[in-house]
């Protein structure tokens, strides 16, 4: 088992420009079963020779029996495509791409509550990734390998770089949930799949400075997970009032600091890496504590 | 984008929401000029900078006597106004507002924000104005009266009563329309945060926005074309211009260690390991996904232009970029721009062999490391 996806899952792709013809042919390399492409204007035509091309999501899936999404569109386009996705009957839908409007994913977020059984990841994320079965993502797929560790992360990069720590152990399912302010799954429903993922034994959690969504998933893991978390919060060092880069990764009014974040975690009984470095050590240390 | 108060003003203008006259001045006879017009018989001299707290710092006065304003202008233009935003170097001072002044009854609070945790605007006031809003949450939040946005319907009528209710603002006809003309504001120009500190009763008992603070978000920039003109590359750092002409994420730090990144959450992670190696970062610098050979290139000439910078530290985690660009990046930039620093380089991920290959080949000095901590620890050391 894993969480989200496998490698039984059908993923289409929307938006298959340079980065998402690029991508979407990794991930099939991979082994993500591909079975469907939407662009404007190719409909008829087909991706890599094999892989049939649609002007609509709701074509795509009606031909193809896709129930996943991953979108590339680019950002004035991109919450149109979410919404179709989700309209079309999508049950995933993972949303790579980067600088889509805020009030866009405000509007996106209240349409989707007509589609509760569509579950949005991103924008702005790596994707996710069940490790050797399916990637929907634009994650090194060769650093993951599969195991037991969960890993949910805002950030792309610093997510590889846990995968890479925890390479001895390896992972079930890796997932990017995006540096934007407003975005579809958050810390709290991965958490909950996760704890309920009987193949998933740890947990790693990584945040990043900005809104108080690491201060509800602290609340929550205290709660409800049974299983050992480890975390680190990026942004230590990172001043006020500057966005770092992500959308949703700046100190505002003095709320937000990585401090606040880290407190309610190791309130919480979670297991804090100071350093980016230390993930996989504080993820162990978890571990032994929860048995011990 | 942040923009100054008068255009701010302008903006909220055009949404019909009520401002005092005003005028910008450059020059303190430009701003003699505009006080004649204004016709009252005090006016407000205010400094425009990016940054808060301008009357703590001397940057705002009120002007009794009319024949003072050219001394005042004099005064602040061109000062080095220091704000408790603004750090202890301060900002200098190229535009002053000159704005009819008001005899003020009361002064409340007002802001619209998204909610992260709601998912949605909301428009929010204290009956407690001219505070700052910071000190109020913290100490009274009961006192920070909100009402969400719908994303549908938008603020609704009645949402704009209640509020002007809680806030004892007898005048609610009037507020119910200056709070709608502020959510339209925040919406129509994809605001990302929009707030009147204060907005104030006059004696006459008139609302007025007499200061205001817009900051428009970056993301969606594309669509309001119009608001370009509004940025202000004076009151952007050098750097961080340039990065931004090369799609790069730089952002100036105080510390002298160079960072570049890719991804923004790595880039971060990277300063926090290098404080915890007891140094201090100069920047945080995210080359992004796509970054080129030249993009690369130009990310070394941008940190190398801080005369701060006493060593370079670059972690990368290739996923879709990929190590050997990174590497031609770094090695072109080091011919380039003479190289003199230290240079720590730690490589993972897509072709990383490739990479490593060819920064070895290349003949420049570096020393490489394995892991996020050895890289931070070696940067500190050569730096020290």
């Amino acid at each position: 088992m894993s969480v989200l996806v496998n490698k039984d899952t059908k993923v289409l792709v929307q938006g298959l420009g340079s980065a998402g013809a690029f991508h979407a042919e990794q991930c099939m390399d991979y082994g993500t079963k591909i079975v469907a492409g939407v662009h404007p204007n190719k409909g008829g035509t087909k991706f890599r020779d094999s892989v049939p091309i649609f002007e609509t999501v709701e074509d795509a899936v009606k031909n193809t029996g896709a129930t996943a999404s991953m979108i590339f569109v680019p950002p004035p386009f991109c919450a149109d495509a979410i919404m179709e996705a989700a309209e079309a009957g999508c049950s995933i839908v993972v949303c790579i791409t980067e600088g889509v409007p805020v009030l866009d994913m405000v509007r996106v977020r209240h349409y989707m509550r007509d589609f509760p059984d569509c579950r949005l990841v991103g924008p702005n994320c790596p994707g996710l990734i069940t490790a050797d079965e399916c990637k929907m993502g634009i994650m090194p797929g060769y650093i993951h390998k599969k195991g037991s560790v969960g890993i949910v992360s805002r950030s792309g990069t610093l997510t590889y770089e846990a995968v890479w720590q925890v390479r001895d152990l390896g992972q079930t399912t890796c997932v990017g949930i995006g540096g934007d302010p407003i975005n579809g799954t958050n810390f709290i429903d991965c958490l909950t799949l996760f704890n309920e993922d009987p193949e998933t034994e740890a947990i790693i959690m990584i945040g990043e400075i900005g809104g108080t969504a690491e201060e509800e998933a602290a609340q929550f893991i205290k709660d409800n997970v049974k299983k050992p978390v480890a975390s680190f919060i990026a942004g230590q060092t990172a001043p006020p009032g500057k966005r770092m880069g992500h959308a949703g990764a700046i100190i505002s009014g003095g709320k937000g600091t990585a401090a606040e974040k880290e407190a309610a975690l190791r309130e919480a009984g979670i297991e804090v890496s100071e350093s980016p470095g230390g993930m996989g050590v504080a993820l162990k240390k978890a571990i032994k504590r929860h048995k011990g | 984008m942040k923009i100054h108060e008068y255009q701010a003003k302008e903006v909220l203008a055009r949404f019909g929401v009520p401002v005092l006259a005003n005028g910008v001045a450059h020059t303190a006879d430009e701003a003699v000029e505009i006080a004649k017009n204004l016709g009252t018989p005090v006016v407000v001299v205010k400094a425009q900078i990016h940054a808060g707290g301008r009357g703590k710092g001397g940057g705002v006065k009120v002007v009794k006597d009319i024949s003072q304003v050219k001394e005042v202008a004099r005064s602040i233009l061109g000062m080095q106004l220091v704000t408790p935003q603004t750090g202890p170097e301060g900002k200098k001072v190229k535009k002053i507002l000159v704005e009819a002044g008001c005899a003020i009854a009361s002064e409340i609070y007002v802001a619209v924000l998204v909610d992260r945790q709601l998912g949605c605007p909301i428009i929010m006031g204290c009956a407690e104005g001219g505070m700052a809003i910071e000190e109020i949450a913290h100490e009274s939040p009961e006192k920070i009266i909100k009402e969400k946005i719908h994303p549908a319907t938008g603020l609704s009528p009645f949402q704009a009563k209640r509020l002007a209710l809680k806030l004892g603002i007898s005048q609610v006809r009037p507020a119910q329309k200056l709070f709608s003309s502020l959510v339209n504001c925040f919406l129509g120009t994809d605001a990302s945060m929009l707030e009147i500190n204060p907005l104030v009763i006059t004696e006459q008992g008139e609302l007025v926005a007499l200061d205001a603070k817009i900051s428009f978000e970056e993301n969606s920039l594309f669509r309001h074309k119009d608001l370009h003109e509004y940025r202000d590359l004076d009151e952007e750092n050098e750097q961080e211009i340039e990065a931004k002409n090369f799609d790069l994420n730089y952002i100036k730090l105080d510390g002298s260690i160079g960072c570049l990144v890719n991804g923004a959450g790595l880039a971060m992670a990277t300063m926090d390991a290098i404080k915890q190696q007891g140094g201090d970062p100069a920047n945080f610098l995210d080359v992004g996904g796509g970054a080129t050979e030249e993009t690369v290139t130009a990310a070394f000439r941008i940190i190398l232009g801080d005369p701060a910078v006493k060593g370079i530290l670059v972690n990368i985690f290739g996923g879709i970029m990929k190590c050997d660009i990174i590497a031609k990046g770094v090695v072109g930039a080091a011919k380039n721009v003479g190289l003199k620093v230290p240079l720590v380089v730690r490589l993972e991920g897509t072709n990383v062999e490739a990479g490593r290959k060819h920064l070895e080949e290349s003949g420049i000095n570096l020393e490489f490391a394995g892991g996020i901590d050895e890289a931070a620890s070696k940067i500190v050391k050569a730096t020290s």
